[in-house]
């Protein structure tokens, strides 16, 4: 029994995702699908005790599509009778064809690629764009969707339901976009992915989606068609430049929170901690990445600043020179308060605190990063290297107030407490 | 399925549009999805000043003049496509020449 146990799970790590994008294109729903899946793999617990089957995924689509069907029509049965002969009709027609060996046939990796741009579809909110992806693409838990973003179960689920729904009524089709969409639709699904790393990557380090963001662009990138010329310029410079970008950054995490939880700045982190392999994977990755368009995409720029991060034996050696010209590069491609932050940031570390602190204080009175905790930290940090401590403790305070994240939180509450050491 | 193209625009960006540009483009964006089996049809409505507002409540009938509310974008016409999805559907309303200033809704129709 442990063995079909561990088998299943192996199963649904495996192929879950491959086997509902399968089930989604044979059934034509999303929920049939995800309902038909599901029975199958209770019914796998019964009939894998004894012998797995030789193809596992095959099974699962085998039996998840008969089951879905059965679903659909013990729904149409509730219906008027000359209704529900035309419907069953289609159904049989349907079903016709379930025998493991030819679901094999009709699988591909294709499947994959339509339910990733199915769920990325610009025509869903961007949070259902994320939440639909990480359930169904990741196979990830309704439960942990919603921690992730800090909503509860329930308002999670009426997200997917609402998600859903929008697809069927809306018409919104289940395929990969023809050439002419297809750049596009890939940024979106970049958007998608970038915003499950980030907000994995702020909040609790044990309940990380970086790996899911980081399997996500692989998979992206080894089944979008064209991996040569062909690609467009574009997608060959975003896609690895965003794959980059991930790696170079979740490499760090072994180093970014203490022993305590307790965020580690870059400056003060152990760099023998941070991970070698992903760092060499993401440094190989950049140099094409950059050259691959003219001008390049914006997240192979920000993959060859956190290379320079990566290369740096210590913080001193930072080429940080070289890092604010590529934060201007960047500002250029895509203006954003953000970047303008980063930017003055890395300013700071050329030309000084005093240099940096009226372009973060002309960005605090623009107002548009009202609410964004990075810039009273930023402003903070600058008026402390400048020994204006009682103005860096009021900013820390802001930052404080305006923290999402519990490490950020200590964080803050450390400066001050040090800050207001001192004065002492 | 079929979509309505539900096409909004401030009726001051339209007076800004050169009158016999914007027919000419509406008449061969139209004569184009008529080729291509998209059309099924078409009004351009008299502007928002003309517009009357019903409503029933507890059996009385109150008529007021204008819209509901007060916006600034305003139903000025549509078109009713055959798509085979929503990204045909969104492709023909960006063709629409009021796409380029105003904006277009697209909804799905019920079927029956």
């Amino acid at each position: 029994m442990g063995g079909a146990a561990s088998c299943i799970d192996d199963a649904f790590r495996r192929h879950g995702a491959e086997a509902l994008a399968t089930l989604i294109r044979l059934v034509g729903d999303f929920d049939l699908a995800e309902e038909g899946l599901q029975e199958a793999f209770a019914a796998a617990a019964v009939a894998w005790a004894n012998a797995p089957p030789d193809n596992p995924r095959a099974w699962l689509i085998a039996v998840g599509r008969r089951r879905a069907l059965d679903q659909l029509r013990r729904k149409v049965s509730a219906r008027a009778r000359h209704e529900r002969l035309a419907v069953e009709a289609e159904i049989d027609r349907q079903a016709a064809p379930v025998e493991p060996n030819e679901a094999e046939v009709a699988f591909g990796d294709d499947d994959l690629l339509r339910l990733i741009f199915t769920c990325c579809h610009p025509a869903l909110a961007l949070e259902a764009q994320v939440a639909l992806t990480l359930r169904t693409v990741c196979s990830l838990p309704t439960t942990a969707v919603a921690r992730a973003f800090l909503v509860t179960e329930e308002t999670m689920a009426q997200r997917l339901v609402r998600a859903k729904a929008k697809i069927r009524a809306a018409g919104i089709p289940y395929r990969t976009p023809p050439r002419e969409l297809l750049d596009e639709r890939v940024r979106g699904v970049l958007a998608v992915i970038y915003l499950v790393f980030t907000e994995a990557y702020a909040g609790d380090p044990r309940q990380s989606l970086a790996a899911e963001a980081i399997g996500l662009a692989r998979r992206l990138d080894a089944l979008l068609p064209g991996r040569g010329p062909e690609r467009s310029g574009q997608a060959r410079s975003d896609v690895p430049g965003l794959l980059a970008l991930m790696l170079l950054h979740d490499a760090r995490r072994p180093a970014r929170y203490d022993a305590a939880g307790d965020l580690v700045l870059l400056e003060d982190q152990d760099r023998g901690l941070w991970d070698r392999a992903m760092i060499a994977e993401g440094l190989a990755l950049v140099e094409p990445a950059l050259k691959a368009a003219t001008p390049p995409s914006a997240y192979a720029v920000q993959a060859a600043i956190a290379a320079l991060h990566a290369q740096a034996p210590t913080p001193q050696a930072t080429d940080w020179r070289q890092i604010e010209g590529l934060y201007a590069v960047l500002l250029r491609l895509s203006p954003s308060p953000v970047i303008e932050l980063n930017h003055a940031a890395a300013l700071a570390m050329v030309d000084g605190p005093a240099a940096a602190l009226p372009r973060v204080e002309a960005l605090a009175a623009r107002g548009t990063l009202d609410g964004y905790d990075v810039l009273p930290a930023v402003r903070a940090d600058l008026l402390r290297r400048l020994g204006r401590r009682d103005e860096a403790s009021a900013a820390y305070r802001d930052a404080l107030r305006l923290a999402r994240h519990n490490p950020e939180r200590r964080f803050f509450r450390r400066r001050l407490a040090e800050l207001e050491g001192r004065s002492g | 399925m079929q979509y309505l193209l539900l096409i909004y625009s401030a009726e001051s960006d339209d007076q800004n549009q050169d009158a016999a540009t914007l027919m000419a483009d509406y008449g061969a964006f139209t004569q184009g999805i008529i080729q291509n089996g998209n059309f099924k049809s078409a009004d351009r409505l008299k502007p928002v000043n003309t517009a009357t507002t019903v409503r029933v409540r507890d059996g009385k009938t109150l008529t007021t003049d204008g819209p509901f509310a007060e916006t600034r974008e305003q139903l000025g016409g549509y078109y009713l496509v055959e798509a085979k999805d929503l990204d045909e559907a969104v492709g023909i309303a960006a063709k629409v020449p009021t796409a380029k200033h105003g904006s277009i809704e697209v909804r799905p129709v019920w079927s029956m």
